[in-house]
């Protein structure tokens, strides 16, 4: 690439329709004809349903339709299964509408339409709906109390396994061994948009048009043109703007992507799903919960020499997305540390809860948190700082490419292709300065006070492939067109796209038109997740520009009758070098098409007046790559716990990311810190908790508590930039990254703060009441004379 | 039931149901969207919109209760054609907003702040105290703040 665009902070494209509040959300789509549906839910979480009495709300004024599954016929079969692999042992997806069992409070069984959203739920208190209930399976621990699928035994869903090495033999030769029993509980993404879905039916023309608030419009459509049976030509899916994603929207199907259309095309209306906060919470999917058993071997010298976790996942009552995250948790789990023998044991278990699919992280959190405690284990017992021992384990900048010997769960070998974890993590310490931390930690402990200090870093597989398309095309106007599949959910593809595409170009960025909404007939890809737009798009992005790039220097040669090497793009000139001679791209693209159009400009083009047929300034290509790109960081969080109250703030928090190049400062910083205050949600505020009967006891934004602007932190945010050699724009993703070593890193602060007490940090989230609880059952050090 | 409100400074006449919500009547009845519905129990602060000059959750009033009230909207900040106001430019400079969703609330809510007789810094970030941003982590929106709104110190009186 030869522009400048690229690497400045340029302010965003999106910005001004959206603060205008012209933003064009799902539900902003609904007119007064618009008709509403709305969803009776399981209020059991594992019931058999022994009837179900829709008669009394079908006769309500204003309602259209009330549906169970018995209504939909073959279509209410399974949902797909989206990635199938050998590890699962009984995959299980959930039913449109559930009709004799539900697994999880919030699990749809009715369907209603009505004139508005008000009557819908009028109706829906005359829906009765008789249940025998069944114990539910909610704790690890309640595994034998029930089972979530009756023909599933002992309720594991997958088992997730690999090593590299000879973990057994490893562990029983190192000089020393520990191992840590460790927790991580459910989470989500919690986007403040909810899920939503629009759709209308064109009798005349016999089309389906669907706006959803999702990650993935183009799966959703070729999904749903198999589901309804209809063809892809008849079919339009667009994820217009998107209030946050954070995975929760990669889900595919939520029964509701389903049955929306559905009823749009049954009742030949257009209809509309809005979710509302308390359906979010009892529906939509989640993540997070695991529990490890966790055994490291070392030496002396704190070199790591063997992990062995065994762990269980709870994956909730389906399993659409398959082993990723657990498979994620053991991939990832190692992170920036060389340890030679390593295997990990995931068992994937249904519970009565919400099903699980990634939420931002996407099972790394768990497998940074377990790693970076097993490392602070081995440091307390070797009586040496963590930070010391982190150092001393590093993958060493001379090792890349660096073979974990892992398999990813897409079937690629997990291979980091660079870094330099050692520096970026001298980076990080050199910010929170450690001696002087230590200093100051002193002095408070003798004022009373408990000040700690954690550190963690981590490696983020990103850009998972396979490939992503990208359509550039130079319209009469001078404008150039680019359309790509991964729509944006915030994180500014409008903006960044057209800086890769005007730097390879020569124009302004201004210049540039992203569209990312629908997936059009043009070139085709995937969706938003696994922190890939960026690499997978934004290569692509590139390569459809280096193609119309040539397309319009080989116009203008023959125009100007030279040499392609003659000619320069600059600033949306086409120059021959060396004369005054120059075109104007609107110049060039309208005269590359002779037919003349009346208000069209009078500059002479390329092939006015002539017999030669028209050029296509239009280009599609693909980025193709499987093999992942690593990015990486390091985390320290400085923070203060008050034993009375349990409250822990943070004091400091420096943060040093690497995603190879950056292409927008503004926005990579953005997507870090947004990361970063999730992650301190994570691990100190939010947490979905559930009865005995696995009842959501968390259903509202008063228990679930979300970070305010209070949480952000004093903040150091520092950067290495070392290029991925694996794509040509040297580009790694970063979406996730931020959220990514949070709670490892806060946990060692904590457990650092309350030393005095003999405290050690196994869990996560430590909310105040735990951190409590913690202090009143551990046994405090003896007091230092 | 029959309500007059003004909205927008635009005088509007309607009947709604006395148990609509102002969210709702703002949305669907007046098709002004850019009022969004985060949590409808007024905790995220998406549906803040000025009554009478003062932020309110739209989604926990009724639009019945509006009557011979003035509402102010996030499409009246800067309507068509207009430069973006303070806020909204410092918004953009900031990269304060990345989905979008919860940035009208916040709009309204600094307004309300910025229009009092005297603006402070910490009263203004006592209003964002009252939102939710999922994406941003809030260092943009605090630069907000800090760039509109003085200190509220007696050398530097607003």
């Amino acid at each position: 690439m030869t522009g400048k665009a690229t690497g400045t902070p340029v302010e965003r494209v999106e910005d001004e329709r959206l603060l205008r509040g012209l933003g064009a959300y799902v539900d902003d789509l609904v007119t007064p004809e618009t008709l509403h549906a709305y969803f009776v839910r399981s209020v059991h979480a594992n019931a058999r349903i022994t009837a179900i009495d829709v008669e009394q709300a079908k006769r309500l004024n204003g309602v259209r339709a009330v549906w169970t599954g018995h209504d939909l016929g073959d279509l209410n079969g399974p949902l797909p299964l989206l990635a199938p692999h050998p590890d699962l042992i009984a995959p299980r997806t959930q039913l449109p509408l559930a009709v004799d069992r539900v697994r999880y409070v919030g699990e749809a069984i009715v369907m209603i339409v009505a004139d508005n959203r008000y009557r819908a739920e009028d109706a829906a208190e005359l829906v009765e709906i008789d249940y025998e209930p069944l114990p539910a399976v909610v704790e690890f621990s309640d595994s034998g109390r029930g089972r979530v699928h009756d023909d599933v035994a002992d309720n594991v869903a997958a088992v997730v396994h690999q090593s590299r090495g000879d973990v057994e033999a490893a562990l029983a030769a190192a000089p020393h061994q520990l191992t840590l029993d460790l927790e991580i509980e459910r989470s989500g993404g919690m986007p403040m948009e909810g899920r939503g879905v629009h759709a209308t039916w064109d009798r005349r023309t016999g089309r389906l048009h669907v706006s959803d608030s999702t990650q993935s419009h183009v799966a959703i459509r070729q999904g749903l043109s198999r589901i309804l049976g209809l063809p892809l030509d008849r079919l339009e899916v667009v994820a217009p703007d998107v209030g946050g994603g954070f995975g929760t929207k990669i889900m595919l199907f939520y029964p509701e992507e389903v049955l929306v259309p559905l009823a749009a095309m049954r009742l030949e209306a257009a209809v509309a799903w809005t979710e509302d906060r308390y359906e979010h919470f009892i529906s939509a999917n989640q993540e997070r919960g695991q529990v490890h058993q966790a055994t490291v071997g070392y030496d002396a010298d704190g070199k790591l020499l063997a992990v062995r976790t065994a762990f269980v996942h709870d994956t909730g009552a389906y399993i659409p997305y398959g082993i990723a995250v657990p498979a994620v948790t053991g991939t990832h789990l190692p992170g920036q540390y060389h340890v030679p023998d390593y295997e990990f044991t995931g068992r994937v278990i249904y519970t009565s809860k919400p099903p699980v699919s990634p939420y931002r992280g996407a099972g790394r959190p768990q497998g940074v948190f377990v790693i970076e405690r097993l490392i602070g284990a081995v440091a307390k017992s070797l009586g040496l700082e963590p930070s010391e021992v982190r150092r001393r384990n590093f993958v060493p900048e001379d090792a890349f490419p660096y073979d974990t010997g892992l398999d990813l769960h897409d079937g690629s070998r997990a291979i980091y292709d660079s870094g330099r974890y050692a520096k970026g993590f001298q980076l990080a310490m050199g910010h929170a300065d450690l001696p002087a931390f230590r200093a100051r930690q002193k002095e408070r402990r003798n004022e009373g006070r408990f000040t700690g200090i954690g550190s963690a870093t981590y490696v983020e597989g990103t850009g998972v492939g396979p490939y992503e398309g990208c359509t550039a095309a130079l319209n009469p106007n001078g404008r150039i067109v680019v359309e790509v599949s991964v729509p944006s959910q915030g994180q500014g593809h409008a903006t960044t796209f057209a800086q890769v595409a005007a730097d390879v170009l020569g124009c302004d960025p201004a210049d540039v038109v992203v569209r990312s909404t629908s997936g059009g007939a043009g070139a085709v890809g995937h969706g938003t997740f696994g922190s890939r737009a960026a690499v997978m798009a934004g290569n692509a992005v590139a390569a459809a520009a280096t193609t119309l790039r040539r397309q319009i220097l080989d116009t203008a040669a023959e125009f100007f009758e030279c040499a392609v090497e003659d000619l320069t793009i600059d600033h949306g000139l086409v120059r021959v070098a060396g004369t005054g001679a120059g075109l104007s791209l609107a110049e060039l693209a309208t005269g590359a098409n002779p037919i003349r159009y009346p208000a069209g400009p009078a500059a002479p083009g390329p092939r006015a007046g002539s017999d030669a047929p028209p050029i296509a300034l239009s280009a599609t290509e693909y980025f193709r790559q499987r093999q992942w790109v690593f990015g990486s960081g390091a985390h320290v969080a400085e923070v203060e716990v008050d034993p009375a109250t349990g409250k822990t703030t943070l004091l400091n928090y420096v943060v040093v990311h690497d995603c190879g190049r950056v292409l927008n400062p503004l926005v990579v910083d953005g997507q870090i810190l947004g990361g970063l205050v999730q992650g301190i949600g994570g691990a100190l505020l939010e947490l979905f908790t559930f009865d005995d009967t696995g009842q959501p006891t968390t259903t509202s934004y008063l228990d679930f508590r979300l970070p305010t602007v209070d949480d952000l932190p004093p903040l150091v945010l520092d950067e290495l930039q070392t290029p991925s050699p694996w794509n040509p724009l040297g580009i790694k993703g970063t979406g996730e990254a931020g959220i990514i070593p949070v709670a490892a890193a806060i946990a060692e602060a904590i457990e650092d703060a309350l030393e005095p007490f003999g405290v050690s940090v196994h869990r996560m989230p430590m909310t105040s009441p735990r951190v409590r609880h913690l202090i009143a059952t551990s046994t405090p050090l003896p007091k230092e004379s | 039931m029959r309500i007059t409100v003004e909205v927008n400074g635009r005088t509007r006449e309607s009947d709604v149901e006395p148990r609509m919500l102002l969210c709702d009547y703002l949305r669907h009845e007046l098709g002004l969207t850019g009022t969004h519905v985060g949590c409808e129990h007024g905790v995220c602060g998406a549906c803040t919109v000025l009554v009478d000059g003062e932020a309110v959750r739209s989604c926990l009033t009724l639009a019945v209760q509006m009557s011979g009230r003035s509402v102010r909207t996030v499409e009246d900040l800067a309507p068509e054609g207009e430069e973006l106001t303070e806020i909204q430019l410092a918004f953009r400079k900031h990269h304060a907003l990345q989905c979008g969703f919860c940035t009208p609330g916040i709009l309204m809510s600094l307004t309300a702040e910025q229009n009092r007789p005297a603006p402070s810094r910490e009263d203004a970030l006592d209003s964002v105290r009252g939102h939710i941003c999922r994406c941003t982590g809030y260092r943009g929106i605090k630069r907000v703040v800090e760039e509109v709104f003085a200190e509220s110190d007696a050398e530097n009186p607003r």
